[in-house]
């Protein structure tokens, strides 16, 4: 390829790297800029000093997270139960699902097909999901997070056309050699599908470990409220509270709030909710755009 | 493909003389296939097929019955008005109905207006690195913000612009300005509100197009170049073609959820405070049918909502075909 040298071609390497500078480092100053105030000393948060490096490096916050506070520690366990459980069933109904779905001689297949399909594009709205769940006696426990979400009909095509892709030859010789379908499933197909069974998985899990509104519309017990609604509590609410004080409205304040959390913890608290995702984000991520990209592509 | 068949339609003619019935037969065969199925199949009809059936909640005097399936307490409940239709009336007269819709309809306007382009033009410009490395590390950076939650973006929003600790005030009063009580104050929130967004999906949106990008032939761009075409020449003339039937669709679906802000994100950043600027049709379901159990208005207030979304996706997939030939069906 000829390297183009005119005037235009350098200035437009100037603005790219300039832009992506830009992306850069607005994407990570507001991470680092929590992370280091979360380790910092009180008086230094409180006099706002703090930007990329920590200062007057303190642990309390943390220490009150994890050893005073005993909601942020419980609550995390809760998501890490949601999203392990949560994620396995999922993926095992949508997988199923898929398989009978991607069988070309499957009888009815067009209209079980359809039915699938419209779901993707009407809906009850949330009041009437919210009186199903509530019908059904689930409101309030963990089954309510998960048994509403089971499958989503986007992963669920996705997996239809991956198991499309496997040559019947293969299905074909197992059961010549006395496999079922059930073994044709578990035995040949699901360990050839590992990866895209993997793919899956990540993006449940990750929808999982994010998701707060399934909680705040059906969970009632501060017990069982997964990370992310604590979050809210903590820092959300919080902050509401601190500006509506600081703006004189003490008792709509109050209102909110009965005492405010200390910064450093809000802080801590939402640094404890990223750092599974920062840890894992670099290695999931390949997959979430693979992903998108068939997804995209298709249609 | 064609041995399956017929090594099926083989047994299956075999055993047809002693099943009678061809559909029998091939159900029997495939039991465990549609044994498989089952749960799916439930799972649609109780959490999808069952929430449609609910939507009759909006034409009908509601109330939850204790110890009765709310299926049947709609079934037996009585209409709202002569059609139906007083909880719609109710709500389109009500005090609140044209404030909500040109909240609903700004905060969806901005955010295509701003939200749309701005991962093109990244797309455009990340295509154009020639190092790799380079680009793969300004790629990974930039999918950060998508894998956190809401809540996590909201809060670091929220905690970066607190008015006295947050490092934005603590900037603004360094430079001699005055601190901001950015989430208090209502002309505010939309800017915010568009802002966050672009922030959280600019890497992930630009996926869709850098996937179309790659399919474009480098021949293409060597005979531009041997042609004396410019860089920008380039972009426009070869590039942007190549992603256009992305970008016409991808617009489509964007433009018909200008009226379909979700809830999730407003409920965690508006406040009684911002109301005025942040209130929109999702986030008054939700307060109105959920918080409040006005399950009836709730749900016509809902219904509403569905029905512009429908009306705008159907109108801006017309016009897409009309102008481009490219359209979602």
């Amino acid at each position: 390829m000829v390297r183009d040298t005119s005037v235009g071609s350098r200035i437009l390497d100037i603005v790219i790297h300039l832009v992506m500078i830009l992306v850069i480092v607005a994407t990570l100053f507001p991470v680092l800029n929590v992370v280091a105030v979360s380790f910092s000393s009180p008086e230094n948060i409180a006099s706002g000093q703090v930007a990329l490096l920590p200062k007057g490096f303190n642990l309390s916050a943390y220490h009150t997270i994890l050893f005073e506070d005993v909601h942020i520690p419980k609550s995390f366990l809760n998501s890490v139960f949601i999203t392990l459980i949560g994620t396995a069933v999922n993926v095992l109904m949508t997988t199923i699902t898929a398989y009978a779905l991607s069988k070309r001689y499957l009888v009815f297949r067009g209209v079980f097909m359809t039915y699938v399909v419209i779901p993707m594009f009407f809906g009850g709205g949330i009041i009437p999901l919210f009186l199903v769940v509530k019908t059904l006696g689930l409101v309030g426990s963990f089954s309510s997070l998960i048994i509403p979400y089971l499958i989503s009909p986007w992963w669920l095509i996705i997996m239809i056309s991956f198991f499309r892709t496997f040559p019947i030859e293969l299905e074909e010789a197992a059961k010549i050699d006395g496999c079922g379908d059930l073994g044709a499933l578990v035995r040949i197909v699901l360990p050839l599908s590992t990866a895209a069974v993997a793919t899956i998985a990540l993006f449940y899990a990750v929808s999982y470990w994010n998701s707060f509104f399934p909680a705040l519309m059906f969970l009632n017990d501060y017990a069982k409220y997964p990370l992310q609604l604590i979050l809210r509590d903590i820092v959300l609410q919080n902050t509401l509270a601190d500006q509506l004080a600081s703006q004189g409205n003490a008792a709509l304040a109050n209102d909110l709030q009965e005492s405010i959390t200390p910064q450093s913890v809000q802080y801590a608290t939402l640094v404890i909710s990223i750092v599974p995702m920062l840890i894992v984000y670099p290695f999931i991520q390949k997959y979430f755009v693979k992903g998108i990209m068939i997804g995209s592509l298709k249609g | 493909m064609g041995a399956s068949h017929q090594s099926l339609l083989a047994g299956a003619s075999i055993k047809r003389a002693k099943a009678g019935n061809g559909l029998w037969f091939k159900i029997k065969q495939q039991k465990i296939l549609l044994l498989l199925l089952v749960p799916g199949l439930l799972y649609f009809f109780l959490f999808s097929y069952v929430p449609m059936y609910g939507i009759l909640v909006a034409f009908k005097k509601f109330r939850m019955q204790a110890g009765h399936p709310f299926w049947s307490s709609v079934f037996t409940a009585p209409w709202a008005g002569a059609y139906g239709l007083d909880y719609f009336k109710a709500f389109i007269n009500g005090p609140y109905f044209w404030m909500l819709m040109k909240n609903t309809f700004l905060l969806g306007f901005y955010s295509i207006l701003f939200g749309f382009p701005i991962p093109i033009l990244f797309a455009l410009l990340l295509n154009e690195l020639r190092n790799r490395y380079y680009k793969s590390f300004v790629q990974t950076v930039s999918y950060l913000p998508y894998f956190l939650s809401i809540v996590a973006v909201v809060g670091m929003m929220k905690l970066m612009l607190a008015p006295d600790t947050g490092i934005v005030n603590v900037l603004l009063v360094k430079l001699g300005f005055e601190p901001i009580y950015f989430f208090g104050l209502p002309g505010w929130f939309r800017t915010l509100f568009v802002s966050s967004h672009i922030w959280k999906d600019l890497g992930m949106g630009a996926v869709i197009y850098l996937a179309a990008l790659s399919k474009v032939d480098a021949e293409q761009y060597e005979s531009a170049v041997l042609d004396g075409a410019t860089r920008l020449q380039q972009m426009w003339n070869i590039t942007l073609p190549a992603i256009k039937p992305v970008v016409v669709i991808t617009l489509i679906l964007g433009l018909s959820h200008v009226l379909g802000v979700g809830a999730e994100k407003i409920i965690l950043m508006y406040s009684p405070l911002t109301y005025d600027t942040a209130d929109v049709f999702s986030t008054y379901v939700y307060r109105q049918g959920l918080v409040n159990m006005d399950f009836s208005f709730g749900a016509a207030v809902d219904l509403f909502n569905s029905v512009i979304n429908v009306f705008f996706l159907v109108s801006a997939n017309y016009l897409a075909k009309k102008i481009t030939e490219e359209s979602l069906w």
